[in-house]
């Protein structure tokens, strides 16, 4: 899909002030080039013409917000994705949280709640799953919905299976959920200890305090000056020598955080050291 | 009008990576601008092409992480299943949004950022491959007055997006794998 280029880049400064003061969603920070192709794409596929036609619909229909903050982030995820950083998370860090009586993760900007399952399944094969609450947040409710749905289409159970196994995984992955046609339902009991909640990283403040923050291919979206603060709230609700793990291509070194954490092997994970 | 260069992308699917080894050798060092390689590859693929490319050439390897900076006379290659974009001329962004022409990295994405952050300072080079994915990306350099280069398609191991890009695009020079490390150390101011 080859999305049209109507939207300026004044445009987008525009548009963001006034949401943000309208209905207090603050997008303000979020990168640009990324966010214009985003606004370019609600162009083509809800067949506005102009960035006029966009703007009046945003700001005079109360009932599009909720589509339009979901189409201008991005909820594209995978269960397992980075293998090897799940089998960093089972061989590493999931022994450690084993010492604790109860284990509380927070999964930030959980999208369509794929890493969440993922965890679940990671602490259940850790048997630790009885003693852990698993909190996955998005600033979005109707992907919430989604996740705690816990049905996600077959097509990708190929792909997730593979994942899964190169992960570490020994079970047959399909024991975890029910194929039912074109989609899967995830069995209940993987979601008995999670809580699906809408929280924004932009506005929110810390609400737990957790042993794990996992928050993975979603800074990418933040500029600088965003991510730092987005550190800040995860270092206070971060438990001493808990653990922040982030998307592959993403990192905490240049950030204030970088001296208080360590990194655990190759994979990008950090351990608060103090 | 001789044009300044401020960038250098090239995308490449099937059967670029050769090209791509008979290149970098003839790299000069002293490059005045960063060359973008956005590269069709498995989602899976570990390291072994960084590594592979690294050893070809002088020039500084690096693999793109998200907000990073980049310098000029160093290649700098697209991470697998990820979109590359420019926040501005030196900073860029990864993105991990839908895949465009099944591709993720897509050519077409980078290309028409590099496009709009470089306008006439952009050059883009589309290598063999098998899909048309950059092809708009080529449109998109040549309509902001930037510089398109094709790989000559008789010389590509799959001629399908070379071709294509003669076909639909205002190409400015078609070059055989041979020609395009001179090509690219013309470019130095």
């Amino acid at each position: 899909m080859w999305e049209p280029n109507i939207i300026k880049n004044e445009d987008i400064e525009l548009l963001l002030t006034d949401v943000a003061e309208r209905y207090g969603y603050d997008f303000t920070q979020y990168s640009k080039a990324s966010l214009k192709r985003r606004l370019n794409r609600i162009c083509l596929i809800d067949k506005f013409s102009s960035f006029a036609e966009l703007r009046y619909r945003v700001m005079n229909h109360p009932e599009y917000l909720q589509r339009f903050v979901e189409e201008i982030t991005v909820n594209v995820t995978e269960m397992f994705r980075d293998p090897n950083f799940y089998k960093s998370l089972r061989e590493e860090v999931f022994p450690r949280l084993g010492t604790y009586p109860f284990i509380r993760i927070w999964v930030a900007g959980c999208s369509t709640g794929e890493e969440a399952y993922s965890i679940a399944i990671l602490l259940k094969e850790a048997n630790l799953y009885h003693k852990s609450l698993i909190y996955a947040t998005d600033i979005n409710p109707g992907v919430l919905e989604r996740a705690s749905s816990g049905i996600f289409p077959i097509s990708q159970m190929q792909l997730y299976s593979e994942n899964y196994r190169l992960s570490g995984g020994i079970e047959d992955f399909s024991k975890y959920y029910t194929a039912n046609y074109d989609s899967v339902q995830f069995h209940h009991n993987l979601k008995e200890k999670m809580i699906f909640s809408t929280h924004n990283l932009v506005s929110d403040s810390s609400f737990n305090a957790f042993q794990l923050i996992l928050c993975r291919n979603v800074l990418i979206y933040f500029d600088k000056e965003l991510q730092n603060s987005v550190f800040d709230l995860f270092d206070i609700s971060l438990d001493a020598l808990g653990y922040l793990a982030l998307g592959s291509k993403e990192t905490i070194r240049f950030s204030k955080l970088e001296k208080q954490y360590k990194q655990i092997g190759d994979e990008r994970i950090w351990k608060k050291i103090r | 009008m001789l044009k300044r260069t401020n960038i250098v992308v090239i995308g490449g699917s099937a059967g670029s990576l050769k090209v791509l080894l008979v290149v970098l050798p003839h790299l000069d060092k002293d490059l005045s601008f960063p060359i973008v390689i956005i590269m069709h590859r498995k989602a899976s693929s570990d390291s072994v092409l960084n590594k592979l490319l690294a050893h070809s050439t002088q020039l500084e390897v690096i693999e793109i992480e998200d907000k990073m900076t980049m310098l000029p006379g160093c290649i700098y290659i697209v991470p697998p299943n990820y979109h590359m974009l420019f926040e501005n001329k030196t900073l860029v962004s990864l993105d991990f949004s839908e895949k465009l022409n099944f591709s993720r990295p897509s050519i077409d994405i980078t290309f028409r950022s590099a496009a709009e952050v470089f306008q006439e300072g952009a050059v883009a080079l589309l290598l063999s491959g098998a899909n048309s994915d950059g092809v708009n990306g080529l449109k998109e350099i040549k309509s902001y007055q930037g510089t398109v280069a094709v790989q000559d398609p008789a010389t590509a191991d799959v001629d399908y997006m070379p071709l294509q890009a003669t076909l639909h695009v205002d190409v400015d020079i078609i070059l055989k794998p041979t020609e395009i490390a001179s090509y690219i150390n013309r470019l130095r101011i």
